[in-house]
């Protein structure tokens, strides 16, 4: 038997993995939607929400939940904020879209 | 919900995410994309709260910032959409620093064990530093970008130095909170103060014009947060949204700089364009340029058969872009074929351009970027520049010039070359510009905005 795996490697497995997918995925985006591409990925960071969540989840209520009280709030306005204006910026490129055809 | 159960939700939101990213690969699929990441968030919000108690508190403060997130979606003019995405990225550092601390103060909330292992310690130094850096770097580019701080560089003597000691400070604060056997909180605290100076310090070398590096690099950063806090908690789908996130804004960053033809190194360690300045002054000489009225202009551009129009940051700031899509009109209205050329850096943050060309409602045919267009030039009868400098300046051509190597839009191959711009001043790299003194160049001073508009009303 060689033991279990440390939990920290398989997460360097997935670490390292992910990084590949975002590299190959980023250079298809096309110029033009850079910065769609910013907003886009700054909603998707808010996934810290998670960890935001967690933070303010325990039954027994000390200053840390209030701490996490306030980073759900901040990664709620990423999330949110990121997706809408994403949405708000791409609608302007549809419009163009059915003009042009 | 059990621990495989949330697992495998998890793992559905993360492919979401890639989908997300995906569906960017043209504008056609773009608007679905978003929506499969809206998708991917809501699956992991709504799997997170079956394992957390708290919900009202929870759901309260998710409707109150995502109540504020949604009114600042809808307002933000497009011109200002680099302030909100800095804005944006020090949010993600902040809740990164929170969460990290929450986790140091009651580890088993997380699922963590209640003396924290080296290991985590390890993970949530990483998450930390990496979110205070985001934050406070962010806020310095905010205020630079939305123009409540000064966009020149900020330098002083031994600034690298200070900047490397503070760096050698706080990772010895954080061994000695890695090695403290029971929670250190005065290394930890120590460590993210040291980490919010850093951020800020780094910054303010950094002049306007390399913006679309720095917010493209605290987008990696907060990426790079995201994963660091997943880490900490063992979180596979913070990881990958995470990398996700942390690789596009590496790979924006580096577009950028190859944009610039600037080492990565150089552009973060700052300082551009304040050196720069004198060599404007000295080379400045007596050239002659000729300039015109914005009817002139107008004239020649309304008997053009081509017509190529180079957008800037001086668009922007005008916020031209609705008089622009006026004479875009008018002028294919008399048979001018009229396209946009867009260089990689125009604007203060990668696209910015586009977005602003979009938001006027001009067809994404129109607009082309700087391969596809490049090779056109030599056939093109007028060149209107509107509020750009640098990224037309053949001196790119020249050795031993800053920006020698610069690839840029050959504007100075049209037949004819306009320039909008308030006055003659040198560009963001403080050099002088070649193409204003060519013969077939006519100067048009004045407000963007305002010498479009009279251009359409003379056609």
């Amino acid at each position: 038997m060689i033991g279990e795996v440390d939990p920290t490697i398989i997460n360097l497995t997935v670490f390292v993995l992910a990084v590949f997918v975002g590299y190959h995925v980023v250079w298809n985006v096309t110029p033009a939607l850079h910065t769609p591409l910013m907003s886009v990925t700054n909603a998707i960071s808010g996934i810290i929400l998670v960890g935001a969540m967690l933070a303010a989840g325990p039954a027994e209520t000390d200053w840390g939940v209030w701490l996490g009280a306030v980073a759900v709030t901040l990664a709620a306005i990423n999330v949110f904020g990121g997706f809408l204006v994403t949405q708000r910026m791409l609608e302007m490129f549809r419009k163009k879209d059915k003009k042009g055809s | 919900m059990s621990a495989n159960s949330v697992a495998l939700a998890y793992l559905i939101a993360s492919v979401f995410f890639i989908l997300a990213l995906k569906g960017l690969s043209s504008p056609l699929t773009a608007r679905r994309g978003n929506l499969f990441g809206m998708v991917g968030m809501a699956i992991a919000v709504a799997t997170t709260l079956t394992i957390t108690k708290n919900w009202a508190l929870i759901l309260a403060c998710i409707a109150l910032g995502g109540a504020v997130g949604a009114v600042v979606a809808r307002r933000v003019q497009m011109t200002a959409m680099p302030e909100l995405v800095a804005f944006m990225h020090s949010l993600v550092g902040l809740a990164a620093v929170f969460i990290a601390i929450a986790a140091v103060n009651n580890p088993v909330s997380f699922g963590l064990p209640a003396i924290l292992p080296m290991g985590s310690k390890l993970e949530l130094f990483l998450g930390t530093f990496i979110g205070a850096m985001t934050w406070s770097g962010s806020v310095i580019a905010f205020l630079k970008l939305s123009g409540r701080m000064s966009g020149a560089p900020i330098t002083f003597g031994g600034q690298h130095m200070v900047n490397l000691i503070l760096a050698v400070v706080m990772v010895a604060f954080g061994l000695w909170f890695f090695f403290s056997e029971t929670t250190n909180w005065t290394a930890f605290a120590a460590m993210t103060a040291i980490a919010f100076v850093l951020g800020f310090l780094i910054i303010i070398p950094i002049g306007g014009a390399d913006m679309p590096v720095v917010i493209s690099m605290l987008n990696s950063y907060s990426g790079w947060a995201a994963a660091g806090i997943g880490f900490s908690l063992g979180n596979p789908m913070l990881i990958i949204a995470g990398s996700l996130v942390g690789s596009s804004g590496a790979i924006l960053s580096y577009i950028m700089c190859k944009a610039m033809n600037r080492p990565f190194l150089s552009v973060i360690l700052g300082g551009f364009g304040s050196e720069g300045g004198a060599v404007a002054a000295s080379d400045q000489g007596q050239k002659t340029y000729r300039s015109g009225s914005a009817d002139d202009a107008a004239f020649l551009m309304g008997n053009a058969d081509t017509v190529i129009i180079v957008p800037g940051y001086g668009l922007a700031v005008a916020r031209a872009q609705h008089a622009v899509k006026e004479l875009a009109e008018k002028l294919h209205s008399k048979g001018v074929n009229v396209r946009f050329a867009i260089h990689p850096v125009a604007g203060r943050m990668p696209g910015h351009m586009n977005v602003l060309l979009a938001e006027a409602e001009i067809p994404y045919e129109q607009v082309l970027e700087m391969d596809e267009i490049n090779s056109d030039f030599p056939n093109t009868d007028v060149v209107l520049i509107l509020g750009a400098n640098d990224v037309v300046n053949p001196a790119a051509n020249v050795p031993g010039s800053p920006i020698y190597g610069m690839p840029i839009l050959e504007a100075h191959k049209a037949r004819t070359v306009m320039v909008v711009k308030r006055s003659m001043a040198a560009g963001y790299a403080g050099l002088d510009n070649d193409l204003f003194y060519m013969d077939k160049t006519m100067m048009v001073f004045g407000d963007a905005k305002k010498v479009v508009e009279d251009m359409v009303k003379a056609l």
